[in-house]
């Protein structure tokens, strides 16, 4: 018997759509309506078994063998309090009730505690520190929007309903649909995004921060020395100005193309500063694409718990904020990690080599729904429910949107949600008493 | 925690008991107030201690998604006052934008026990019931944003009154509310296209209707619907040099409404201070505040919280998008903005205080100057925290209202522009019983929390007991910084300052029951629906959510 559930939320990334349809069929799921090509894979990559561990693991010798959770949490535990200085890491595709315990895992452990976004959206927090952050949520701008611009990122690939569903393509309130709207997309690569926009414009790599601030300086009214900044050519950067200015609502997008690239916070900063500028002249908006459906939760989570985004450090009982120093990557390589938790993240393929490195030779812990390089490195495994499809939860959509995560199917062979296994841990450790 | 206590020998305060610094005891039994316990109840003697109901905060920004931008954007502030963990409590970060924690033991430290988070955007509601929640100690409710919703002023501008008090009361149940915030009205929607209104008169753009038909029409709805607590208004033109003459006009809407609810306002103005000012740019800005007080004296159905200056910085966050803006174009400060689709929007902007700075001292004395001339069952003490700064300065406030020799050492150091002030010339000293009204019995009354706010029997059993002398101020902020004793539902949460338990508190929000309107009001938010990104199954935040949920419900009309 098939059966339909409808406002499902899709677990994948920052747009968390929540008007997925999903048909089940035996409690499995058995196909997806209004889903992009990435929801699809995340749907269908939970049917399969054989990329997930159905048990935990835990070595012994030069092996890992299964094991009861129970066995499975002691041991993590273990690791944990014997630990000078443990980092709890990742925390980006999972709940936000998975987020809370971990925090108080790592207050109580007197552990460090990071997430994905100090190597991707980290830099845009940062900036956001200096400058502000002078947003608006998607629907603002699917009602409001004529001028949408993104700078660089590719959200065809990477966000594939950013467009349709919420800025360019929809209906608003005050808007008919993408005739009603100038998409400008700045990008040093073409791709598919840039081939549909009413303005392309293609800096050279590195860039960005010349190109804002011309634009910045050009909004009022200085003259900048040509014939080209970054690239570009003062007449298209003219151009831009003044379809910046003549927005009656503007709203820039930008991805890691600005935060990851060299430069960085400042990269950020200045396209901060050029929408609060517009301000003074328009009605300008800015986001973040953020990347896992709910790295934007941690920040918001880790901010109630702690006071501060990400990279927070209880070594000394009381939250500390440093990045660069009490960031994941900086603690690893430099020598002050003698045990990781990682969660919801892949950090053995994702991080630096040198670092990945050195996550292979501390003891470590992998919750994580699938096999990963990470699981495979670690010593204690614990498999998780896939949260938002086999375990509900609350999520938060790259513009500060809280939505539900539903349980749609049962997770194979009764495992854990992450929620519960970093529960697991914090109670024993609570039954050890603090350290 | 023993079932029966008694507080003997205290100097009670418990005006709206008319007990004014009486020598008594209170019982307590299972965490109420009672008549009388048995002879084994636990005795505390607390002959020469103060004791009064605990405090019942009815306007502060503490938690969801503005107060989260503050926080993210303001490590500053964050690392400013820190704390580690203890065996009972978890570690505590923050002044004007604190975490969780801090909020929760810092206020049950000054004995308060009940606070109101006084602006939730509908569409994050969920956000601010996950912060709600985790605040440890105290009682909590929320105020619900509603003066810039698009479906209440289509409902508005096409008089169907019917519909709009059923989409109101769906929408406190579906924000888990406890009552209606306007903030603006039309301002924040005006936001959306870089403009603002300009009063009560004025036209929003697109919608055709005015701030007062939405003042109005929303007091209409809290009425009809028997709401415990009356609208809550953040009046147009905050901040801005004259504005007073706004903010006369705005009450004068008002004059006529009446209310069946025993709080008795139908209007609750929240900060006055920053819509009290007169002039007419910054050079001549001055404070208007005896005029203002004289309108709300002169009124019967109104009340009124201070957002009270304190010297200092301070994080300003408000729903009022464009005045945001405006700040930063005054001070050049960060500057986050949060429009929200369909319903609000929110700006957010460091701000401080400076003792020598003209404006911020006029502004000061604003907020003193309508604590000392409107009648204490009106006005309530508030910084708007943490607009005008952080709630952990009400000690100092209340130093300042009950001794006029320390306002006059205070103005000692200030820009001379306080001489001038109306503030200089007034010997007013507020007594114990008057600071009880503007921190619990006036405030909890106005929020129509019949359970809080008083000690006779019947009454939450959360008394805050404090180690002072009622006829002097001698250590006066440093005993109401941190309580000799407070207890919340009859449990010792606080002894000398220090936490000694965090139970979870309640979450307070309004149910009202559903009318032959229901399904007419559902068919046009599904079709509203459209101009959201959310799926209306999706939107309501879950009863689960709350870690203890307490729903309240109003009475029909017939």
């Amino acid at each position: 018997m098939a059966s339909m559930v409808p406002d499902v939320t899709c677990p994948f990334c920052g747009c968390l759509c929540d008007d997925v349809r999903v048909v089940l069929e035996g409690g499995k799921v058995k196909e997806i309506y209004n889903g992009c090509a990435l929801s699809q894979s995340r749907f269908a990559e939970v049917r399969r078994t054989e990329n997930r561990n159905l048990q935990p693991l835990v070595r012994k010798g030069d092996t890992k063998v299964p094991v009861s959770y129970d066995e499975a949490l002691n041991r993590a535990v273990e690791i944990l309090a014997d630990a000078d200085h443990a980092l709890l890491y990742g925390w980006a595709s999972t709940s936000c009730e998975a987020q809370i315990a971990g925090i108080e895992l790592a207050e109580l452990l007197g552990a460090s505690i990071d997430d994905t976004s100090s190597v991707c959206h980290g830099p845009s927090t940062i900036g956001i520190q200096d400058v502000g952050y002078v947003t608006a949520t998607l629907g603002a701008v699917k009602n409001r929007a004529d001028v949408v611009m993104y700078w660089g990122c590719n959200p065809f690939h990477a966000h594939p309903r950013h467009i349709s569903r919420y800025t360019v393509f929809p209906r608003g309130y005050f808007r008919k649909g993408r005739e009603d709207r100038k998409l400008v997309v700045v990008d040093p690569r073409r791709t598919s995004s840039s081939r549909i926009a009413d303005l392309y414009v293609q800096p050279e790599v590195g860039h960005d921060y010349e190109i804002l601030n011309a634009l910045r300086a050009m909004l009022r009214g200085a003259k900048v020395a040509g014939p080209t900044v970054g690239g570009v050519s003062i007449e298209t950067l003219q151009q831009m100005v003044e379809m910046m200015k003549r927005a009656e609502f503007g709203a820039l997008y930008f991805g890691l193309g600005l935060s990851m690239s060299r430069g960085k916070h400042r990269n950020v900063e200045a396209a901060l500063q050029l929408v609060r500028d517009l301000n003074a002249q328009a009605k300008w908006v800015i986001g973040a694409m953020r990347g896992h459906y709910n790295v934007a939760g941690f920040n918001e989570v880790c901010a109630w718990e702690t006071g501060f985004p990400f990279s927070v450090d209880f070594t000394r009982g009381y939250p500390r904020y440093n990045p660069g120093e009490t960031s994941a990557v900086d603690l690893i390589s430099n020598g002050e990690i003698d045990a990781i938790l990682t969660i919801a993240s892949d950090p053995v393929s994702n991080l630096p080599a040198e670092v990945a490195g050195k996550i292979r030779t501390m003891p470590a812990i992998a919750v994580d729904p699938f096999k990963t390089l990470t699981t495979e490195a670690a010593d204690v495994v614990m498999p998780s429910a896939v949260t938002g499809i086999e375990g509900p939860g609350t999520a938060y959509r790259m513009d500060g949107v809280p939505i539900e995560l539903r349980r749609i199917c049962e997770p194979p062979q009764g495992l854990l949600r992450d929620d519960e296994i970093v529960q697991g841990m914090l109670q024993r450790l609570k039954g050890m008493g603090s350290r | 925690m023993k079932a029966e206590l008694v507080l003997a020998n205290g100097t009670v305060y418990d005006p709206a008991n008319g007990i004014a610094g009486e020598r008594m005891d209170i019982c307590i039994r299972e965490g109420k107030i009672v008549e009388r316990v048995s002879e084994g109840a636990q005795r505390l003697d607390l002959a020469g201690k103060v004791v009064m109901p605990g405090g019942v905060d009815v306007h502060t920004h503490v938690t969801g998604s503005k107060v989260n931008a503050g926080r993210i954007m303001r490590p500053e502030d964050v690392r400013s006052n820190v704390s580690p963990r203890t065996p009972l409590t978890r570690s505590a970060s923050g002044f004007t934008v604190p975490n969780v924690y801090q909020i929760g033991y810092t206020y049950a430290r000054m004995g308060y026990t009940t606070l109101v988070e006084a602006a939730v955007p509908p569409l994050k509601a969920r956000h601010t019931h996950e912060e709600l929640s985790a605040i440890p100690i105290l009682d909590k409710a929320s105020l619900v944003l509603m003066g810039n919703n698009w479906l209440i002023m289509k409902y508005l501008s096409e008089g169907r009154d019917d519909l709009l008090r059923e989409y109101v009361a769906w929408l406190l149940e579906a924000a888990k509310g406890y009552g209606i915030k306007i903030v603006n009205p039309g301002g924040t929607e005006a936001w959306g296209w870089g403009r603002n209104v300009e009063g009560v008169r004025d036209k929003v753009p697109h919608f055709g209707i005015t701030p007062a038909e939405i003042i109005k029409g929303l007091l209409q709805a809290n009425e009809g619907l028997n709401l415990p607590t009356s609208v809550h208004l953040h009046a147009n033109r905050l901040g801005k040099p004259g504005n007073y003459s706004t903010t006369l006009e705005t009450m004068e809407l008002v004059r006529n409404a009446t209310t069946r609810m025993p709080r008795g306002q139908v209007l609750h103005v929240v900060h006055l201070q920053f819509h009290s000012y007169g002039g007419d740019g910054w050079r001549n800005f001055r404070s208007e505040a005896d005029k203002v007080a004289a309108a709300v004296n002169s009124s019967s159905n109104i009340t009124v919280d201070a957002g009270a200056v304190v010297f200092g910085w301070s994080t300003t966050m408000t729903a009022d998008g464009p005045f945001e803006h405006d700040l930063q174009r005054l001070t050049h400060l960060k500057w986050t903005n949060a429009d929200v689709e369909a319903e609000t929007g929110a700006g957010v902007v460091p701000h401080f205080y400076s003792m020598k700075n003209a404006v911020s001292v006029v502004q000061w004395c604003t907020g003193l100057e309508l604590l000392l001339l409107i009648k204490p069952d009106r006005i309530f003490l508030t910084t708007d925290h943490p607009n005008a700064g952080s709630f952990s300065k009400y000690p100092q406030i209340i130093h300042l209202l009950m001794s006029r020799k320390y306002r006059d050492a205070m103005m000692e150091k200030l820009n001379p522009v306080c001489k001038k002030s109306v503030l200089a010339s007034l010997d007013r000293e507020y007594t114990l019983y008057d600071i009880v009204k503007i921190t619990r019995a006036g405030t909890a009354k106005a929020l129509g929390l019949l359970q809080k706010g008083h000690l006779a029997p019947g009454a939450d059993a959360d008394v805050a007991v404090y180690d002072l002398k009622p006829d002097s101020t001698e250590g006066l902020e440093k005993a109401l910084s941190s309580a000799h004793l407070v207890l919340k539902d009859g449990t010792t949460v606080v002894r000398d300052g220090r936490i000694l338990a965090a139970p979870i508190g309640r979450t307070y929000w309004v149910k009202c029951p559903p009318t032959s309107k229901r399904d007419e009001m559902i068919d046009g938010l599904r079709e509203h629906f459209r101009y959201y990104t959310i799926q209306l199954g999706n939107y309501p935040a879950s009863e689960e959510h709350l870690m203890r949920s307490s729903p309240v419900v109003p009475e029909v009309s017939s």
